[in-house]
């Protein structure tokens, strides 16, 4: 019943995507369809929150649709119903968000029939039951994803950034593709229920692990997979980027659990490792890009990276401990992992809208001519602040909770038996610790460069609050954030039953302790509680402020600053965006980005600049796909011949093929 | 199951390859239209004897089509386009007729070779029908791979397109809806085809394909 009603809704969604295509050239089409979109959205989070809630068995509906002898498989167990939550939460924001921003839009027909589109897309690849369905759901969404991402073509760089897009897309479904085929055997029966009860043997499970890693890593955006993400995400309209960033990388995260934990059988041990290896790396490297990044929709993109390299992480742990048969420690890992999927769904969507506020008001995204918007636009620097610090993974907001849980599954790792585990684990703890240290380098950076200080530009003291629309999508996704960091037991507990679905076992009942406590182990190894953190903070900001008024005299005076003798300073001279990252890009630069700095100082006397000259290296780019694309390159302009042989030339062509071809087979036979 | 059914069903289909043989080395247009003409009656025997054989009344109504339009509607409208585009000179080969006679009977040779083996198990008739059958295939694309002219190659591709249909009707079980859609492909193929030929005259004042080449600006 209740996947009637999700389908229904995703054909709603598809419907509406075929209406925005008649209304979208009108001015009030595009609140119109994203008016529509946002209740079509709440409907589905309604639907499926509940299915979540119910934690009933899982509801199968075989539709005699798409291929002829394999029809098309739906399920609904509570993993796919906490996906399909986090799905619709982010994409009610994005359509709120959208009817206010969406004006923005240049050529709005290039947008419009394609969100609800993708929205349809992204809800049907939890609900896919065997691998046609999911294929061509998770296809659907890649390619209207792509059309998104090349929906503003105009810019510079985004038709190289949608084609570097859609080929890492075809790949990675392709080897999903494969990884299909290896899962359905010999048998080739492609539907998810044969693939669960049959076991692949360990090599070829090992392989299909690959296949999945590089598949569903590569639109998740672990490193070294990730090239595609930081130029595609940010040249989305803000919403899409939302989309993309926040919701679309869980998809992917979806697929590796749905692959990895359900249908490929029991894991081996060092799979814990892999998975934990690439998430340590995406995790510090993603961070690490962030910061020495100047565009502000890139640096969210790379801190998607981050975040998900979190995930994989979280994901390894569970894999490792569930190797092990330590059941409730891969079920606090895995808890962890998905309590972080939808804490960074929140905060990344949260972050971008604010990143598509300030473009839209002010038109720019180079952080290094932003400056001062904290006084311009306050809503909007106010909930940049909540996700800034929420991504920071800083309480009383909710990624520390999931990060946290993370750290205290990483704890467990000295009771695991092998010696590999034992010692690389705490490694890749101590990656991820520096992460998230480096990530709230990275947010103090981004908010008090564009927010706090003095415009570095015209464009930036020009710059005005948004649309009540986008304000509100914003203020209700902080709150969001706040609220999930101050009280995660609620969603802790709706985490138990999509875990237990997955594992077959439940959280450890100590998790949850009365006065809203949780406890990942038990109550003697550390406990948390936001909302005694969140009062702590509260009442002691409150008293500071008391404080301050008691001692400060009357009102606030605005005055000069002290000026270091350099009266009429120029903005210019405040931090730059680069200069803040400088000290770290002294620590990894020369090793991991290949940086070099000179120095160009002139003689005195001169009055000529000096100046500083950085140099990095995307060494992922250089080393992996550089040469690969120019070999591509080569090949394709090798066979361009082809293109112009005489109708003669193309029939003898195919003649000499088949002719070869039947010679192999008389030889070969 | 070796009597004078099976010999007779080998005669024909033979002799469909024959006469395939025959249209690669004809030099005029009128020649291997009317060659064509024999190949598209030799086609309508060998299935009507084929529908004996199977005891399959459906295979009668395949051959009557291919009598029909193959060796009547379309030979005689291949007539008319040859009267009315005025070409009835001596059409050039690519290469020599030895070399392609010569490719012609490798063609054949492979076709048996790959065929015979690879259909073990199934019926003998059905073996060597798709064996000459295939051949008959091959023998249509050398004629429209060594032909110049446009004609000429709607007559190499029409030819394999009964290579094709001898193929269909050997191969027992095969329902008439398929050998119905055949057939009525091919007339529709020759209907574009057709349409074609004349929208190139219109356009370059010949049907020598080179033209088209030249069109294009391509090199050769």
């Amino acid at each position: 019943m209740m996947v009637m009603s999700l389908l229904a809704g995703i054909g709603l969604l598809l419907a509406l995507s075929v209406l925005a295509l008649f209304v979208g050239a009108r001015p009030a089409g595009t609140p119109l369809v994203y008016a529509i979109g946002l209740v079509l959205s709440l409907f589905l989070l309604a639907v499926s929150g509940s299915a979540l809630l119910r934690a009933g068995p899982a509801q199968t509906l075989v539709l005699p649709l798409g291929l002829p002898w394999i029809g098309t498989h739906l399920r609904l167990d509570a993993l796919a119903a906490f996906f399909l939550v986090v799905i619709n939460l982010g994409g009610a924001g994005a359509c709120l968000y959208g009817i206010g921003y969406g004006r923005h839009a240049a050529e709005p027909l290039r947008v419009l029939p394609l969100v609800p589109a993708f929205l349809a897309g992204m809800n049907l690849v939890p609900l896919a039951d065997d691998a046609f369905t999911f294929l061509v759901a998770w296809e659907f969404m890649s390619l209207a994803s792509w059309a998104l991402v090349v929906a503003e073509h105009r810019g510079a760089g985004h038709v190289e950034a949608g084609y570097i897009y859609l080929a890492m897309a075809v790949l990675g479904t392709f080897a999903l593709l494969l990884a299909f085929g290896l899962l359905a055997g010999p048998a080739g029966d492609y539907a998810f229920a044969s693939m669960r009860a049959a076991h692949a043997a360990p090599p070829v499970a090992a392989v299909v692990l690959g296949l999945v890693l590089f598949g569903a890593g590569a639109k998740a955006g672990l490193v070294p997979m990730h090239v595609w993400l930081p130029r595609a995400h940010p040249v989305a309209p803000s919403h899409v980027s939302a989309l993309m960033s926040g919701v679309m990388t869980k998809v992917a995260i979806y697929a590796v659990i749905r692959i990895v934990f359900d249908l490929l059988g029991p894991p081996a041990w060092w799979w814990g490792l892999v998975v934990m290896g690439f998430g340590g790396a995406s995790a510090l490297m993603g961070i690490l890009y962030a910061l020495f990044e100047t565009d502000l929709k890139r640096v969210l993109a790379y801190s998607t990276i981050e975040n998900v390299g979190f995930v994989f992480a979280g994901l390894g742990l569970a894999l490792a401990f569930r190797a092990d048969g330590m059941a409730a420690a891969a079920a606090l890992a895995l808890t962890a992992a998905l309590l972080h999927v939808l804490n960074h769904a929140v905060l990344k969507s949260l972050q971008f809208f604010g990143a598509g506020a300030v473009l839209g008001a002010s038109g720019l995204r180079d952080m290094d001519r932003m400056g001062g918007l904290i006084h311009r636009m306050k809503v909007t620097s106010v909930a940049m602040l909540a996700g800034a610090i929420g991504l920071s993974a800083l309480p009383p907001f909710n990624a520390f909770v999931s990060e946290w849980l993370t750290f205290q599954a990483i704890l467990l790792s000295p009771a695991l038996p092998q010696w590999g585990l034992k010692l690389l684990v705490p490694a890749v703890g101590a990656l991820l610790a520096l992460a998230a240290a480096l990530a709230a380098t990275c947010f103090v950076r981004l908010y008090g460069i564009v927010f706090l200080g003095r415009p570095r530009s015209d464009a930036a003291a020009a710059a005005h609050e948004t649309d009540p629309f986008s304000a509100t999508a914003m203020v209700i996704f902080a709150g969001l954030a706040l609220l999930l960091g101050i009280v995660p037991g609620p969603a802790l507990g709706a985490l138990r039953p999509a875990v237990a679905s997955v594992l077959g076992t439940l959280q450890p009942a100590a998790l949850r302790l009365p006065w809203l406590s949780i406890a990942p182990l038990a109550a003697s190894r550390g406990t948390y509680n936001g909302l005694l953190v969140f009062l702590f903070i509260a009442g002691s900001a409150a008293l500071v402020a008391v404080a301050i008024r008691l001692v400060a005299p009357g009102r606030t005076r605005r005055g000069p600053a002290w000026d270091c003798g350099f009266p009429d300073p120029s903005p210019s001279l405040q931090y730059s965006a680069g200069g803040f990252a400088e000290p770290i890009r002294r620590v990894f630069g020369p090793v991991l980005f290949r940086s070099r700095t000179s120095v160009h100082m002139p003689p005195p006397g001169e009055t000529r600049p000096a100046r500083l000259v950085v140099r990095s290296h995307d060494v992922v780019w250089e080393v992996l796909y550089a040469p690969v694309a120019g070999l591509v390159a080569a090949a394709s302009s090798r066979l361009n011949v082809m293109q112009f042989l005489t109708i003669r030339r193309y029939l003898s062509l195919v003649f000499a093929l088949l002719v070869i071809l039947l010679l192999v087979l008389a030889l070969w036979r | 199951m070796h009597g004078i059914g099976f010999d007779i069903a080998h005669l024909l289909a033979g002799s469909l390859v024959l006469v395939s043989l025959t249209m690669l080395y004809q030099d005029r247009l009128y020649a291997l239209l009317n060659t064509y003409t024999l190949h598209a009656v030799v086609l309508g025997l060998a299935v009507a004897w084929q529908a004996r054989l199977q005891d399959a009344p459906h295979l009668y109504i395949t051959a009557a089509i291919a009598l029909l339009f193959k060796a009547g509607i379309i030979p005689i409208a291949l007539h008319r386009i040859v009267v009315r585009l005025g070409i009835h000179r001596a059409i050039e080969t690519v290469s020599g007729i030895g070399t392609t006679m010569l490719a012609g009977i490798g063609l054949v040779g492979l076709s048996f070779a790959v065929m015979l083996r690879v259909t073990e198990g199934a019926a003998l008739v059905a073996r060597e029908d798709v064996a000459f059958a295939l051949s008959v295939v091959l023998l249509g694309l050398l004629i429209m791979v060594t032909r110049r002219n446009a004609v000429s190659q709607v007559v190499g591709f029409m030819s394999l397109e009964n290579g094709l249909i001898l193929a269909a009707a050997g191969a027992q079980g095969m329902p008439l809806v398929v050998e119905i859609s055949v057939a009525f492909s091919v007339l529709i193929a020759f209907i574009v085809i057709g349409v074609f030929l004349f929208r190139i005259r219109e356009r370059f004042d010949t049907v020598d394909v080179r033209a088209l080449d030249r069109f294009r600006g391509e090199r050769r």
